[in-house]
């Protein structure tokens, strides 16, 4: 019944090969390089869809909004936006255009800075207007007069405009623009809005701001790409992009995009069609490393102790404290081969990799002649860095195997795999009341009972007021108010009369299946050792055999599901080679997993598959996170 | 055919030729003296203001607009104040400057059209002088004031204001200036006697042009060529230098021998040679200095100027003519000039409303480009509210509309756009006007009949103004929301009579809302808290505010056993729950003996295996053992592990004859010892043969 997700005795022995390997190279050079910092951005450019398109003409954007400001500047960050923008633009960049100085916004007096320009960063939100509205006020006009600008991110608002105007400080800005960053490069195949809030604002408080701001991200995308001939849809909020979308091409009806469609069809999904997916722990590489530790904006941050860089015949050092932080992206070599595999394959990848690694240095005893010599060392940076790779991810798998070879996660597990294929899910689960017992993290909780419950299409009345008891009672009452947000979110349900449908859509999508390879795949369904996720699934079928096949499981499944057509101006036809591959855009609205994004990408890499898959989503999330921005939790005023 | 060198004449060592290419028509009896004069690039309008200083109120200066071959367009009498500089801008308006700084603009017609102000500051003092220029970014002016300071306006439609830093030593106006754009910014190079300054935003920097020969001189007049490329400088010694206007490199130098300064200094281009040059000109004299090899192009003269010179002169037909045969897309050429055509249109008074919007309608069509609320605004600008209205139903952008339609006090009709256009923004935009016109009452309702607009003021309440959420959800009868409402509100309360009272709010909300489960929970925190507060007053545990579990947990660490029990039965715990809590409890405090009590108080609902870990954890290998027999044949390999007992562990699994849990002790046998590790791979084997 489980998987074959045998972490415990397997990947042990291949890591341990791995590691001796590393340590037995350490004494050939000290320096360790680090082969992604070369340009930033190169990975962006090599996938099907050049990517770097829309990087260039962000930046480029970015440039001609500094140039506006002339002189010296300095940079009041809104600060969450500081990650996304990393993306877009180093440092490097803001210094060309004579940023001088960074801050974070933050109330009060702003720091002083022998600056011409003062520009405030900032997503467009009321309370960050209050902070800018303080920073001006208390502005010495007497001592330095400086220019203020604002720089809306991704786009500017009367609202927000208002608010400066009733605070009095709206006529102290000289520029106020936005910059229309919706949809953001992530990797070569990958786009994030990076909107942390669009699930919730679209499913709990019926805000569709998330959902304009995706219309328009596409939009941008169609006038770098062209138009995309064919839009398929599922869900509520596809379907209202979707007509956004639509209605935003009549209004440009002039304009008429000359550019020959990059992308043949556009795959619009709301993420409560599958709400059981990002439930379900990640089993690949990426997504263990995201539910363990965290990926944000492209970087992870990981307990120093195993990074700690011994060098031969130093006594060793003291333990770094800081996180080591290292981006994550397919840049490097090593990590684009491994990131999508399952857990599981990973100790053997590494070690093969150890092993080509070791004979390309072991070339060097046969460089006998100046021209070998030469030769060998011309490649030696490159071999640094790939061995500098190995051992960063060698350590990497080590601390997740520490995670993924103990017994709570093996349970864990267990059950999530039991409510996959359907085993007692209309009963109150043991190792859940253990964990409670235990006072488990509540997310996990929350986690395992809303997995369970969209698995049984609901929850007995008995079953799920036993579960909100015990919650209740164990975190504390406040929590009602994050079960109302699940229930309202469909995550927690009550049975209704109706049967329960989940197996139908199991066995129709093959959601499980029993003899997943983790090794050698043939299937999506690697990625979650035997779960193969219902979004790609859905994603799979679009292209062979078609929704038509599937329709009584799309009725099932909520919202409506469409089909557009997008007129393209004679001559963009695409005349198709044989055996070209279409290029479909699948954006999830309310976020998109990891394993989610490497289903794809396999799919994608699958020979007869006939498809190649962009992704983009307005956040990428794990159940963690997402179940997070979901919850309530109301500050408490007694002490 | 006549011969063809007839009409060239000498000049030096060259010839030229001069050819009329058309008679100028006007009739100027006093020619050009005493006037401003003013014409717009390529051949575009020329403006005159005859005497501009001429105060008496009963004799006003005359305003003329002639064509560029000099048909008059339009003449009328200058009412307003004086006149320092007239200009054009690049889509031919005239900009008239006057001395308090108030720039009035008028269209090539002569109709005002607006005007604004070059700042405070010129009130005090007024402008000496003033310039008109063009740049990438539109048209701009700089003035200079009596108090000797610059400002300057680099683009009129988007006026930002720019006053210049000081210039050191000046007193009134320098002795000459230009202004100059050049890497993205405006500046002003001026002259004072023999210094030559750099002004930009922030700085007034001393500059020497490259090559100039120590004894040139002050620089009495400078002149910059159209691309802002060139520069020439005439110095009171009559030396001309001309080079680049970065002041990097110099091309000529040329000694005029001319000390008075021109009256005027230009950049042209010599028709053969493509070459840049200089034309000087003095009272009798005209001169022309080449200034290098380099070549110049001038490609400011796009087709979408040529329309734009149409279009301003009203000639729509044939502007569209051209468009088609320049083969210009509709969105840059014909939607332009429909845009502009109907812009007039509206204004034409001898029309109906229902006329005019046909009239528009036809013509314009859907034509790429055209946004019918720009004419509708035109039209409400007018004073045609009706015809602004039925026009904006052409509006396909709803979001266009709705600005127009809330200046129209439109409001409804402005929210159902905004609604439609799918912009959060745009509907709060409508949202907040609405508040502040209406009463509470229909503002409520308005909102009532636009959901969307609704939930979009709930979050902005939820973040602002948290009263005027629960009078929402108390108008919309939403009770389940209210009860969410008043228990977030209790978390924000500090003492505990006003938090209950919340609480118990909440409680009927959840009631009427028929949420039985989240009514009873709550009726239950409140319970909780009472006890709590009973509790803390009686021993000072400190119990308010923590959770069910940690109250218990915290009165078993306290040894109060008894007030935990009572807990533990009011509240109807699972036993297995408190079983672990007491479990955990007591093997913190290492209470062995309570421990095997407990254990033997009834059968344990949680098993023993947890007695064997909880013990191990504590170190504590003894007392572990004690339960591993109580254990239940599933777990009893994991127990005997646990404690370390190898060989137990062994027997248990190969009793059992289970792989999985062969191999688990497998994997802790060390490989010393080689009997239990034969015996074990026996077992296994057989187990798989299974």
């Amino acid at each position: 019944m489980l998987g074959d997700f045998r972490v415990v005795f397997l990947g042990v022995n291949y890591l341990d090969i791995v590691s001796s390997l590393v340590t037995s190279f350490t004494h050939w050079s000290p320096d360790l390089l680090c082969c992604c910092c070369r340009n930033m951005a190169a990975h962006l450019s090599y996938g099907r869809v050049n990517l770097n398109i829309l990087r260039e003409a962000a930046r480029k954007e970015l440039r001609e909004f500094l140039d506006k400001c002339a002189g010296s500047k300095a940079i009041v960050w809104d600060e969450y936006l500081t990650g996304p923008f990393g993306l877009i633009a180093q440092y490097s960049l803001l210094k060309e255009h004579e940023v001088e100085k960074m801050f974070t916004l933050k109330s009060g007096r702003l720091p002083s800075a022998d600056v011409k320009n003062i520009i405030f960063f900032v997503r467009p939100r009321l309370e960050l207007m209050d902070i800018i509205a303080e920073n001006v006020f208390s502005e010495d006009k007497m001592h330095s007069p400086r220019d203020f600008h604002i720089l809306f991110v991704p786009r500017r608002s009367m609202l927000c405009e208002q608010r400066l105007k009733e605070q009095g400080v709206l006529a102290s800005f000289i520029n106020i623009d936005e910059y229309i960053l919706d949809l953001i490069p992530y990797d070569g195949d990958l786009l994030s809005m990076e909107y942390e809030s669009a699930f919730r604002e679209c499913y709990l408080e019926n805000d569709q701001t998330s959902l304009y701001h995706t219309a328009k991200g596409l939009m941008t995308l169609q006038a770098l790409y062209g138009t995309i001939p064919q839009i398929y849809g599922k869900g509520d909020c596809a379907r209202h992009v979707a007509n956004m979308m639509l209605r935003m091409k009549r209004e440009f009806a002039g304009s008429q995009n000359q550019i020959l469609p990059v992308f043949d069809t556009l795959l619009l999904l709301d993420r409560n069609v599958d709400l059981l997916t990002p439930l379900a722990t990640q089993l690949t590489y990426e997504g263990l490393i995201d539910e363990i530790y965290g990926i944000t904006n492209g970087y992870v941050k990981l307990p120093p102790e195993k990074f700690a860089q011994k060098k031969q015949g130093e006594a060793s050092k003291d333990l770094p404290t800081e996180p080591k932080k290292m981006p994550l992206n397919s840049a490097e070599e090593l990590y684009a081969e491994i990131r999508d595999k399952n857990f599981n394959a990973v100790g053997a990848a590494l070690s093969k990799k150890a092993k080509i690694i070791s004979a390309a240095f072991e070339e060097r005893h046969n460089a006998k002649t100046v021209g070998e010599i030469k030769q060998f060392v011309s490649q030696l940076p490159h071999m640094q860095a790939a061995r500098s790779s190995l051992a960063n991810h060698t350590s990497i798998a080590e601390l997740i195997k520490d995670i993924t070879t103990s017994e709570a996660f093996f349970d864990n597990l267990t059950v999530e795999q039991e409510f996959m294929t359907g085993v007692d899910t209309d009963k109150v689960n043991t190792y859940i009341e253990d964990c409670v017992a235990q006072k488990d993290p509540l997310i996990k909780i929350l986690r395992l009972v809303s997995m369970q419950s969209v698995c049984n299409n609901g929850l007995k009345q008995k079953v799920l007021d036993y579960y909100k008891r015990e919650i209740l009672q164990t975190y504390g009452y406040e929590h009602i108010l994050t079960l109302n947000n699940l229930e309202k979110a469909g995550l927690l349900k009550l049975q209704s009369s109706t049967r329960n449908n989940y197996p139908t859509i199991r066995k129709t999508l093959k959601l499980w299946m029993e003899d997943a390879n983790e090794q050698n795949p043939n299937d999506i369904s690697y990625v979650y050792s035997g779960y193969a996720p219902l979004s790609v699934r859905l994603a799979q079928v679009l292209a062979r055999p078609g929704w038509r096949s599937i329709e009584e499981v799309l009725k099932m499944l909520p919202g409506p599901h469409f089909e557009e057509r997008q007129q393209l101006p004679a001559g963009l036809h695409k005349k198709r080679q044989q055996g070209e591959n279409r290029t479909t855009l699948v954006f999830f609205l309310g976020g998109v997993s990891y394993a989610e994004i490497a289903a794809l990408r396999f799919l994608s890499q699958m020979e007869d598959s006939g498809m190649e898959y962009i992704i983009a989503t307005t956040k990428l999330l794990n159940g963690t996170t997402w179940i997070k921005s979901l919850m309530d939790r109301p500050e408490s005023q007694s002490s | 055919m006549a011969f063809i060198t007839a009409n060239w004449n000498p000049l030096g060592e060259a010839f030229y030729r001069k050819t009329e290419l058309y008679e100028m028509c006007w009739n100027l009896k006093d020619g050009l003296r005493d006037s401003l004069v003013a014409a717009a690039p390529y051949g575009g309008p020329i403006a005159l203001l005859r005497e501009p200083l001429r105060r008496s109120p009963s004799s006003r200066p005359q305003l003329e607009i002639y064509s560029a071959s000099g048909v008059s367009i339009a003449s009328f009498p200058w009412k307003s104040g004086p006149v320092v500089q007239l200009g054009w801008t690049v889509s031919d308006e005239l900009l008239c400057i006057q001395e308090d700084g108030s720039v009035l603009i008028y269209d090539l017609f002569g109709s005002f059209k607006r005007h604004f102000s070059m700042g405070q500051e010129v009130m005090h003092s007024q402008v000496l002088e003033a310039k008109v220029f063009h740049s990438p970014y539109g048209t701009g002016v700089a003035i200079v004031t009596a108090s000797s300071r610059f400002t300057l306006a680099t683009n009129i439609d988007d006026l930002k204001l720019r006053r210049l830093p000081e210039v050191p030593g000046l007193q009134g106006k320098p002795t000459s200036w230009v202004v100059l754009s050049q890497d993205r910014q405006t500046k002003v190079l001026m002259s004072n006697g023999p210094e030559l300054y750099i002004l930009d935003n922030t700085s007034c920097t001393a500059v020497v042009p490259p090559g100039l020969s120590p004894q040139a001189g002050s620089i009495a007049h400078m002149s910059v060529s159209f691309s802002y490329k060139y520069l020439a400088l005439f110095t009171d010694t009559g030396h001309m230098w001309t080079g680049l206007s970065h002041l990097q490199e110099k091309l000529s130098e040329v000694d005029t021998k001319k000390t008075t300064p021109p009256k005027q200094m230009v950049w042209c281009r010599r028709p053969r040679s493509q070459q840049p040059s200089v034309v000087l000109m003095w009272d009798r004299l005209l001169m022309v200095v080449g200034a290098s090899q380099d070549t110049i192009q001038f490609k400011q003269l796009t087709p979408q100027v040529l329309i734009d010179r149409l279009v301003y002169r009203q000639f729509y037909p044939l502007a569209i003519e051209v468009c088609r045969y320049l083969k210009i897309p509709d969105y840059q050429g014909v939607s332009r000039v429909l845009k502009h055509w109907a812009s007039c249109k509206v204004q034409q008074k001898d029309l109906s409303d229902e006329a005019i919007a046909r009239a528009v309608c036809v013509k314009v069509g859907d034509s790429p480009g055209v946004s019918y609320s720009d004419i509708a605004a035109k039209a409400y600008e007018c004073g045609r509210t009706e015809l602004a209205i039925k026009l904006l139903d052409s509006e396909a952008r709803s979001g266009e509309q709705v600005p127009l339609l809330l200046k129209m006090k439109r409001s409804q009709l402005a929210l159902s756009k905004a609604v439609e256009s799918g912009d959060t923004d745009l509907v709060y935009t409508v949202v907040t006007y609405l508040k502040n016109e209406m009463n509470r009452g229909d503002f409520f309702m308005t909102l009532r009949n636009q959901p969307v607009a609704l939930s979009l003021y709930r979050q902005f309440c939820k973040l602002q103004e948290q009263e005027t959420l629960k009078d929402l959800y108390n108008q919309d009868d939403d009770h389940q929301e209210l009860a969410n409402y008043y228990v977030t509100a209790s978390y924000r309360e500090k003492r505990l009579d006003s938090r209950l009272s919340l609480l118990q709010s909440a409680v009927d909300e959840y009631n009427k809302a028929k949420n039985e489960f989240s009514a009873k929970a709550t009726e239950e925190e409140m319970r909780l808290l009472r006890i709590q507060r009973k509790l803390d007053e009686r021993k000072g545990a400190g119990l308010l505010g923590l959770s069910l579990q940690a109250t218990m947990e915290a009165l078993l660490a306290l040894g109060l056993h008894k007030q935990a029990e009572q807990l533990y039965r009011d509240f109807r715990v699972p036993d297995k729950r408190f079983w672990w809590l007491k479990l955990k409890s007591l093997a913190e405090k290492e209470e062995w003996e309570e421990l095997e009590k407990f254990s033997r108080s009834k059968k344990s609902p949680i098993g023993y295996l947890a007695f064997v870990e909880i013990c191990m954890k504590s170190n504590n290998k003894h007392e572990a053992k004690k339960y591993v027999s109580k254990v239940t044949p599933e777990q009893r390999v994991k127990a005997h592990l646990a404690v370390g007992d190898l060989e137990g562990a062994a027997d248990a699994a190969i009793e059992r004859k289970s792989d999985s849990e062969l191999a688990a002790v497998l994997a802790r046998c060390p490989a010393s010892d080689r009997q239990l590790l034969d015996r074990l791979n026996r077992a296994a084997a057989t187990a798989a043969k299974k």
